[in-house]
């Protein structure tokens, strides 16, 4: 387009003059356009032209940036009902599923030994996993925010590395190693010990896919904080423990327990890994997004969604208590990298 | 390389130690078993592998279906943005929550709630379907599962610097003699693009190994709707654990590619936003 400023543009420079003290230069410039190069835009100029009259005349105070009203609703109705279409009207599905045959049902399926043995091997796998990335998370951002040394790029990429990998391979990996004609197999066997299509898979297939949460929100934090509240803290004779402990954790409770909770959601409502590693015995080594699977693939479908609420009712927790430490961080917005 | 070159503060052994060891453990010992069963095979039967129609078909449809869903959530999760940083409106802060829930949301339940909805006597299937638009176990279900997944990446990468944007830049636009237009064009749009780019290859990463909100409204068709992780999972069903390798290696070499590319456009990202 020409970069030029056009016919229309004139009048919105005179309204941005009203409010604003300093408009020097560009008041006193004539109009460069011309009346062709705006013909020529015409039908981009139709658009344009409508905001320029409506700032000048009705309200002056209205900043020359402020789209008109009619473009705010339009992009509004349009955003809103994008996010109806694709996220809103899952979620009441769910809903509208789950009770589809009554409450009675809805709680029956919920009562169900095979769903309150998913439900504990849920809650199991999410407590070994997340204590542990926990664990890590804390060593990790110690070491790459607290200390330079080379080769700290390297593993900060190989930190977000299960990021990137698709969940069926994450779980792949660990069959490929851990199964009975993996790598490690016929060793384990020997010894009686079974981690592929047992319990013990499905952590190290949960603790894979959710490694990098807490890091990835500890991270950028420690680095933003800087080191001069623990330096001081040596200074006075602190030993490393009393520095973590009594200074460096009291400062990351919020993005701690924000990583926490990202890692808790996706340790409990991981599918396609632990979908590799399970091998759906039935009450035994089914978390709930797999007996979600197994009910729908029996066409329960009204028992397959009473169970999805339940992680439904996880999610939307998880998105309140995200909202609460974003607003106790004082609107800090979360990484990039550490939603997926 | 001594103590004070590194940093003064106590605990660099055990950090970096307890980091290396864990990710070796957890992380890289199990990718590399995939590199080592890859290797193992021969060029021959590898390539009988990744290059058969039928893998041929699901790598098609998963990178045609991520690119599209990609593609959507860019021009959609740009303009969520906008009107998120942009205007006000009632219920604004609920509908900012909402954004994440493909996020927080297991992705079977996403898989199901989608194909409830977009089956043929679903609440949005049903009118689809008098216009001869069918959605669920088509391609069109890949790419409706896919846009769900991958909605946030853009509208989070765009929404901060779209907040940051100082209004004097659009405001001296505007002072030169700019037109709204023009604005958009020359000054606003370049400086959200690579937040942009760096949100549409996130959501195309995360497309291309999505598994659990895709086999469900998939229908699962080889040849048709197949996606290549669940071609995968097909050969793990089948033990076939050559052939799953195979196409694994291939897949995740994508998404190395992609995560090195983000990379890159995410420090591009920062360093426009250091710019004055």
């Amino acid at each position: 387009m020409d970069p030029r400023p056009g016919g229309g543009a004139v009048k919105v420079t005179g309204a941005v003059r009203e409010q604003l003290p300093v408009a020097g230069p560009a008041s006193v410039r004539p109009p460069p356009g011309d009346g062709a190069g705006g013909g020529a835009r015409a039908p981009g100029a139709a658009g344009e032209a409508v905001g320029a009259p409506a700032e000048r005349s009705s309200r002056p105070r209205r900043p020359a940036t402020e789209d008109p009203a009619w473009i705010r609703r339009g992009l509004t109705a349009l955003a809103l009902g994008f996010l109806a279409l694709f996220v809103g009207l899952p979620v009441a599905a769910v809903l509208s599923e789950a009770f589809s045959k009554g409450a009675a049902l809805y709680l029956a399926a919920l009562r169900e030994p095979e769903a309150l043995a998913a439900i504990r091997l849920t809650l199991l796998t999410a407590g070994i996993a997340v204590p542990l990335n926990a664990a890590f998370g804390l060593a990790a951002a110690w070491s790459v925010t607290r200390f330079r040394y080379r080769g700290k790029d390297l593993l900060l990429s190989l930190i977000d590395l299960p990021f990137g990998v698709s969940p069926v391979i994450a779980g792949m990996v660990i069959v490929l190693l851990f199964g009975a004609r993996g790598l490690l197999g016929p060793w384990l066997v020997a010894h009686g010990c079974r981690i592929v299509f047992a319990i013990p898979g499905v952590v190290l297939a949960t603790v894979f896919v959710t490694f990098p949460f807490v890091a990835r929100e500890l991270i950028p934090f420690l680095e933003a904080q800087g080191t001069e509240e623990e330096e001081a803290a040596l200074t006075l004779g602190a030993s490393g423990w009393q520095i973590f402990t009594r200074v460096t954790l009291p400062n990351v409770r919020w993005s701690l327990l924000y990583g926490l909770v990202l890692c808790n959601a996706r340790a409990m409502g991981e599918f396609g890994a632990v979908s590799v590693v399970s091998g759906h015995v039935r009450g035994l080594t089914d978390t709930i997004p797999l007996h979600v699977e197994i009910l729908y693939d029996e066409y329960d479908f009204a028992a397959a969604f009473a169970v999805a609420s339940l992680l439904l009712l996880l999610a939307v927790l998880t998105l309140a208590a995200k909202q609460l430490l974003e607003w106790r961080a004082g609107g800090r917005g979360a990484p990039h990298g550490s939603r997926s | 390389m001594s103590a004070t070159r590194r940093g003064v503060l106590p605990g660099f052994g055990l950090s970096t130690g307890l980091t290396v060891f864990w990710l070796g453990l957890v992380v890289l010992l199990p990718l590399s078993t995939l590199g080592l069963q890859t290797a193992r095979l021969g060029p021959a039967q590898l390539w009988q592998v990744i290059a058969s129609p039928r893998a041929v078909a699901s790598y098609r449809l998963s990178l045609g279906a991520s690119l599209g869903a990609a593609a959507i959530n860019a021009v959609f999760g740009f303009l969520v943005a906008w009107v998120l940083v942009r205007y006000r409106f009632p219920g604004k802060a609920l509908v900012d929550a909402l954004v994440d829930l493909p996020f927080a949301l297991p992705t079977a339940v996403s898989g199901i709630a989608l194909t409830a909805v977009y089956s043929p006597h679903g609440w949005v299937g049903r009118f689809l379907e008098p216009l001869g638009i069918r959605v669920a176990f088509t391609p069109l279900g890949v790419l409706v599962a896919l846009t769900f997944t991958g909605l946030p990446f853009v509208i989070r990468s765009v929404e901060p610097v779209l907040a940051d944007l100082e209004p004097d830049v659009e405001e001296a636009a505007a002072l030169l003699g700019a037109t709204r237009r023009q604005v958009f064009r020359r000054v606003l749009f370049p400086a959200v693009l690579p937040a942009t780019l760096t949100g549409f290859s996130l959501a195309f990463a995360r497309a291309l190994g999505e598994y659990g909100s895709v086999v469900f409204i998939s229908g699962n068709m080889p040849f048709r709707t197949e996606v290549a992780p669940l071609l995968v999972m097909t050969r793990l069903e089948q033990f076939d654990y050559a052939g799953a390798t195979a196409l694994a290696s291939v897949m995740l070499g994508a998404s190395l590619l992609l995560l090195f590319a983000v990379n890159r456009l995410q420090r591009w990202t920062r360093a426009r936003a250091g710019a004055p």
